[in-house]
């Protein structure tokens, strides 16, 4: 165990907010996907910047865990490195941007393209964690409809997208039922991610701050797509395989080259990329100097 | 006789990194369930609770969560003073409304169904019943298949209600109201979320 400052609470939060948040987290474990409410804590950073993941993460964390912490798949983002230093502040952990090395990695918006492992825990950063409040607005009301299990309307509005654009056009935060029961919003990660959802062998945890819910999917559990016969789900297709590492079948980002419209796609998930080139892989960007 | 030094001693010696590493092997054991895990018991209860269910108490149970003993555990008041001064929590006498119950002797424990379920519209409101088995691996074989467990997963604990099968059945078709067990024996749990399915195996 590293040494870290005393003048803090291990992890930041006090003891019985830790106990509150953790038997929250074992509930949601209980029944996955079910959003468990749970008195969300003032964080030394504002709503947005991951608080709910960051109490979830500060519940589970020990001494002996190695923290990845992502947003929109890099590590080096500002969102990521200062969620990053805070750990390493207030628990003294190790940290790392190897999917591989990590025991525990706090994610906005991606998945890693690496498979996850058994003993692993993602937890996401989730802002509106409630997949029909655009259908309903009241909190009463989408608490029934998830314990009648009246889900109707939320296909009704995936096939009014079919209807309008002849696909379903929700591309991200696409929502996706667990174990055949609740319905769930997998937080803003693109619908690319939703099949590494299903049947993970890591456990996943989503903590939503400002809306104070905790839900979580246990290992090997059914997450699937909501669809129709007529039009099944599918994930974004690219082009193009990755411009710096070749990868194919990963979530691209556009990155603008220049300002005369130049631009490439390279992969969302920078250790993936890195990974790749450093084992020799290449894509047709690879060995230009980036403007 | 009430014995004030016992009631004081065997808790946490670090509470904060021990409250911890026994989370994490619940939330392990609840997230891969009926899968023994051993807990890292570093808490020394009184003779009738083993130290796993002592260090998992520890854990979880604090002034938000009452907590109900069975007969055989309400009886020592070492025991009870103990889980009072580790845990700061109330105790209830009757186990229809509390968050946690411990039981000592599983086998006469109260039906499933006499614990809170949790409502439809807030399953969380429901207890995680603590039962302290003698073994986790000599009784008879029972499987279990559901969220957590890849194809299937057989645990042998001994000393449940004789009915335990249907019970849990019942249990699990009351979903999403229903209890959690952590079945505790030595330093080592098993967890059975209510997510859990009974498997009926042929002979
Ligand atoms: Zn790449």
């Amino acid at each position: 165990m590293n040494a870290h400052a005393s003048n803090y609470n291990f992890a930041y939060l006090d003891e019985q907010t830790k106990r509150m948040i953790r038997r929250a987290i074992l509930k949601a474990i209980a029944v996955p996907g079910y959003q468990v409410p749970f008195a969300s804590r003032e964080m030394p950073m504002p709503y947005g910047w991951g608080t709910g993941g960051v109490q979830v993460t500060a519940s589970i964390l020990g001494p002996d865990d190695v923290l990845k912490v992502i947003d929109q798949g890099a590590d080096d983002t500002t969102n990521a490195v200062s969620i990053r230093k805070f750990f390493q502040k207030v628990a003294g952990v190790e940290t790392t941007t190897s999917t591989e090395d990590a025991t525990i990695i706090q994610t906005r918006h991606r998945i890693p393209e690496a498979p996850l492992q058994e003993g692993q825990v993602l937890v996401y950063q989730v802002p509106i964690p409630e997949p029909l409040r655009f259908l309903e607005p009241r909190e009463t009301e989408t608490r029934k409809m998830h314990a009648l299990e009246e889900y109707g309307l939320m296909h009704v509005k995936l096939y009014e997208d079919i209807a309008k654009n002849g696909h379903i056009a929700t591309t991200y935060a696409y929502p996706v039922k667990v174990e055949g029961r609740y319905v769930m919003d997998p937080s803003p990660t693109p619908k690319f991610d939703n099949p590494k959802m299903h049947m993970s062998p890591a456990l996943q945890l989503f903590g939503a701050g400002r809306e104070k819910r905790i839900y979580a999917v246990p290992p090997h559990t059914e997450v699937i797509s909501l669809d129709f016969e007529d039009h099944p789900f599918e994930v974004q297709r690219f082009d193009k395989p990755c411009a710096l590492c070749g990868a194919e079948q990963v979530y691209l980002d556009e990155v603008v080259l220049d300002d005369r419209g130049g631009r490439m796609f390279v992969c969302s998930d920078t250790h993936h990329c890195e990974s790749r080139q450093a084992a020799g892989h290449r894509g047709e960007m690879s060995g230009e100097a980036l403007s | 006789m009430l014995n004030e030094a016992t009631a004081l001693e065997g808790g946490f010696s670090n509470p904060v990194l021990n409250a911890q590493s026994v989370f994490r092997a619940v939330m392990d054991a609840m997230a891969k369930p009926a899968t023994i895990v051993e807990v890292d018991a570093v808490v020394t209860p009184p003779s009738r609770l083993d130290r796993a269910a002592g260090a998992v108490a520890c854990a979880l149970i604090d002034t938000d969560t009452p907590f109900w003993l069975d007969a055989t555990l309400a009886e020592s008041t070492a025991l009870r003073a103990w889980l009072t001064f580790h845990t700061g929590a109330r105790e209830m006498a009757t186990c229809g409304d509390v968050a946690f119950a411990l039981v000592g002797a599983p086998q006469t424990m109260p039906p499933l169904e006499r614990f809170a379920q949790g409502t439809q519209e807030y399953p969380n409101r429901s207890a995680t019943l603590i039962l302290q088995v003698p073994s986790l691996e000599s009784g008879a074989p029972l499987t279990f298949e559901g969220p957590g467990i890849r194809d299937r997963v057989v645990l042998a604990p001994r000393g449940l209600p004789q009915d335990f099968a249907a019970q849990w059945k019942a249990n699990r078709k009351r979903f999403p109201r229903g209890v959690d067990l952590i079945l505790t024996t030595g330093d080592a749990i098993a967890c059975l979320p209510r997510s859990a399915r009974l498997v009926e195996m042929e002979g």
